[in-house]
């Protein structure tokens, strides 16, 4: 029998339990553990800006300090989102600033940051702390500028593949010689110069820099200079690395690379003479991860006698130009590796030096402990991946790219179902799956029926009909993000379950055979679904008849209606207009809901959106008494 | 007509198209991309029967890879990076102008084409009908009153040869072949 906890006790009890989705299960076990848990929330992400506001966000969680937002959908990377279809972090900042919310960390992915909402952010937060923004664009250095000059206890600024318009390159100086907080600074992506005597001066004040990543315009000899100013440094990118060996800057450098010996994390490379990589190798035994995506000048035998150095190495990204055979010697150097991610360094071209299915399957051999690919390959083939998913089944992350879109395995000719269906079967912690080269839909066949704790699916030229994509829909319960391009996927597919996307964060589909008639259907049935129509032929929506196939839409669920930012420009936006006036049939029993929330494993979200859906006052009904008498509940990290 | 025999009209066609691409294998390109059942490109299935050697598969691989939006699947961000950096190689030390002294006009040669100074060296001196001296690092050129020069980055006038060859590549702007007394500055003994 459970006996009455203050809330102090009960907070501190939560202090402990950090994930989201923890978070997420802990508040909807009973009314008073809701209250606490969201008054005592700090960290908060949002996995899509449009599914919730910032004035419901801070309605449920005061004491936010820490917010992680996402954008625009995932094959925006890749071009396939016009450029001003949304994404802004202006209205969030402004919000957040008008209700004085103690923000001290702003996490954003895929969205679009303008110099203003930099500024406006840099000037409302006084403990502003930690900015970090990954693939956003939008703003220029004068953003940051400000950035560095208003944030007084800055220790983290974090900026990773963002297009920048850096025009001037006077942000640097712009840091008060007050600033001495600085824990992590990453510019490797600026394209311009940037104040070297600022920097000097900046990392010299900074004594608690962990982590400093430079762009290509810093030279070597300021680089040694950084080094022997900052030993303590666990994570370093080098910018520009063009040394002739022989020289005096050479020893001097490996010098300050030897006083290093904290670092465990290496990167950058951006400019690299690879005769001089042999300064780097009194580092290497202590590195953990090593990315050299970028440093297309390192490959050959260079490569390898580099990567021979790394014994205790857990992360690696490289190119391609490693070769299979660099990547024997991968596998029997990186013993300890778990995640590998092999980019191609001539993404159109033959490439005589790029990976085959060879690699792949010596560093499964090689690398017991692999639970992460990302792996762009010229082919692949299905008694390989049989022999991967035998080698490796810890998989959490498998994302294959074969080049060509449509290959078949080129030994047997035929489709790639099997080998797929092998790590499904063999991986049974997967979350995040994309596929490629020739498939059927024999292999959705099996990602439903194996696939049980897949979160994410990418999915591009494949299947054979609606089969494929309900065999996903109906199978995978924990799915999430489902992304489609250039699939025979049409509105039987869609229509089947649109109660299924309630779950989801939201799918994409793009030049499958979906029709307007078919997106409508969704979205008159659907309040709780914003379902959105990119069309690329210059028809406004309006003029498509309900049978013509839309080029692209995206469809996420949302608790705020649809978003009023959308470009309205007549080419290309429609949302499809939900009838919102259409109430509830009828109202579901209380079993109807109990079993309706099991089956739809409505709790464990990362995002808290789910808990805060209309659904949980439902759900609050059920619990007669304030307190939980089960206390009993299986938590890892307690 | 028989004049119109001697017209290339092909090359100065105006079409829709990325150079280099026929409307025949663009229309193919674009049927069997858009078809959404048989995936297979006709090409690959004849190609691959024959025996699986990687090679072979490379050079019939269907033209059509660079032209489908938005794959292969790498974040735009990576892809111009690659790009500027393919660019830079190509054009950062490629073309070169080379003055020799007294020529009447300059010459220009693709830095790319040289494996290294020997290759280099030998190219100027059929170009320009003139032979260099001995190469050592404490005098510079010995033997020939011709000394290969180059401006640098900086703008600094350098001799050829003191740096490892691809740090050269990297910094050469042009080449001047100093002839005379001019030449003598350098360290170059006649």
């Amino acid at each position: 029998m459970m006996n009455y906890f203050p809330d102090e006790v009960l907070e501190h009890v939560f202090d402990f339990i950090t994930c989201h989705k923890d978070r997420n299960s802990v508040s909807l076990v009973c009314k008073s553990w809701h209250r606490i848990e969201r008054y005592s929330r700090r960290r908060v992400f949002i996995g899509n800006c449009y599914s919730i506001s910032p004035e419901r966000l801070i309605a449920r969680f005061p004491g936010v300090k820490s917010l992680t937002l996402k954008g625009k959908p995932h094959f925006a990377d890749f071009n396939l989102v016009p450029y001003d279809w949304g994404g802004f972090v202006y209205p969030w900042i402004k919000v957040l600033a008008e209700t004085g919310i103690g923000l001290e960390e702003l996490r954003l992915k895929r969205m679009v940051v303008s110099d203003e909402s930099l500024e406006l952010l840099s000037k409302s937060f006084v403990n502003f702390q930690s900015l970090v923004l990954v693939s956003c664009d939008g703003f220029s250095a004068d953003g940051l500028a400000a950035i560095a000059a208003n944030c007084r206890f800055l220790r983290e600024l974090d900026l990773q593949e963002n297009e920048v318009d850096d025009h001037r390159g006077h942000w640097l100086s712009c840091f008060p010689e007050s600033c001495t907080s600085l824990v992590s600074l990453n510019f490797a992506c600026l394209k311009g110069e940037v104040n070297l005597g600022a920097l000097e001066r900046l990392v010299s004040r900074s004594p608690n820099l962990k982590s400093l990543r430079l762009n290509r315009s810093v030279p070597l000899d300021t680089l040694q200079k950084l080094l022997m100013r900052a030993p303590q440094l666990v994570d370093l990118g080098i910018g520009s690395y063009v040394h002739d060996p022989l020289s005096e800057a050479s020893n001097k450098l490996k010098h300050a690379i030897q006083r290093c010996k904290s670092i465990m994390s290496l990167s950058g490379f951006l400019e690299v003479a690879p005769r001089c990589m042999s300064a780097i190798y009194p580092i290497c035994g202590n590195l953990t991860t090593l990315n050299l995506s970028y440093a297309p000048g390192i490959h050959g035998n260079k490569l390898t006698k580099l990567i021979q150095h790394c014994r205790k190495l857990q992360r690696l990204w490289i190119l391609d130009c490693i070769g299979d055979k660099g990547l024997g010697v991968v596998a029997s150097t990186c013993k300890e590796l778990q995640e590998l991610r092999v980019f191609p360094s001539d993404p159109f071209g033959a490439g005589n030096d790029a990976v085959t299915e060879e690699g792949l399957v010596l560093v499964s051999a090689g690398c017991p402990k692999l639970n992460s690919l990302l792996y762009f390959c010229q082919q692949m083939t299905n008694a390989a991946l049989i022999t991967v998913a035998k080698n490796c089944p810890n998989f959490i992350r498998f994302r294959l790219c074969i080049l060509d879109p449509v290959r078949p395995d080129p030994v047997t000719n035929q489709p790639l179902d099997e080998g797929f269906g092998a790590i499904v079967q063999s991986c049974k912690q997967l979350k995040r799956l994309s596929l490629s080269g020739l498939l059927t839909d024999q292999v959705f066949l099996y990602i439903g029926m194996y696939a049980e704790q897949l979160e994410m699916l990418s999915i591009a030229f494949a299947a054979d009909s609606d089969k494929g994509m309900l065999y996903v829909l109906n199978g995978c319960k924990k799915l999430r993000k489902l992304e489609i391009r250039d699939c025979p996927f049409g509105n039987a597919a869609l229509l089947e379950d649109v109660g299924k996307y309630e779950t989801m964060r939201s799918l994409w589909m793009s030049s499958c055979e979906v029709t307007l008639g078919g997106c409508k259907t969704v979205a008159e049935n659907m309040p709780s679904l914003n379902v959105e129509i990119i069309n690329e032929s210059g028809q406004t929506v309006f003029n498509l008849d309900e049978g013509q196939k839309v080029d692209k839409m995206y469809l996420y669920r949302t608790l705020v209606g649809h978003r009023k930012d959308a470009p309205e420009s007549n080419q290309t936006y429609l949302k499809c207009r939900g009838d919102l006036t259409r109430s509830d049939h009828h109202e579901p029993s209380l079993n109807d809901m109990i079993k309706d929330m099991k089956l739809k494993n409505i709790s464990g979200d990362d995002d808290f959106i789910i808990s805060e859906s209309n659904n949980f006052k439902l759900q609050s009904q059920l619990f007669e008494k304030e307190e939980a008498e089960i206390m009993i509940l299986k938590w890892k990290r307690l | 007509m028989a004049f119109e025999k001697d017209f290339n009209l092909d090359a100065t066609e105006l079409r829709l198209g990325l150079p280099g691409t026929s409307e025949e294998s663009e229309k193919q390109a674009s049927t069997t991309l858009r078809i959404s059942n048989k995936r297979a490109m006709p090409d690959m299935n004849e190609d691959s029967s024959v025996a699986a050697d990687k090679k072979c598969d490379q050079e019939t691989a269907p033209p059509t890879k660079a032209q489908v939006v938005g794959w292969p699947p790498i974040r735009s961000y990576r892809k111009n990076s690659l790009q500027t950096k393919k660019t830079e190689a190509e054009t950062c030390g490629m073309y070169v102008k080379v003055s020799m002294d007294g020529a009447p006009y300059l010459r220009k040669i693709d830095l790319k084409m040289y494996k290294g100074y020997p290759e280099l060296l030998k190219a100027l001196e059929d170009m320009f009908k003139f032979k260099v001296g001995k190469y050592s690092e404490r005098e510079g050129y010995n033997g020939s009153e011709f000394v290969p020069t180059y401006e640098d980055k900086d703008g600094d006038l350098m001799l050829v040869g003191d740096v490892p060859w691809e740090m050269f590549t990297n910094s050469c702007k042009r080449l001047r072949i100093m002839k005379g007394s001019e030449a003598r500055g350098l360290g170059c003994v006649v």
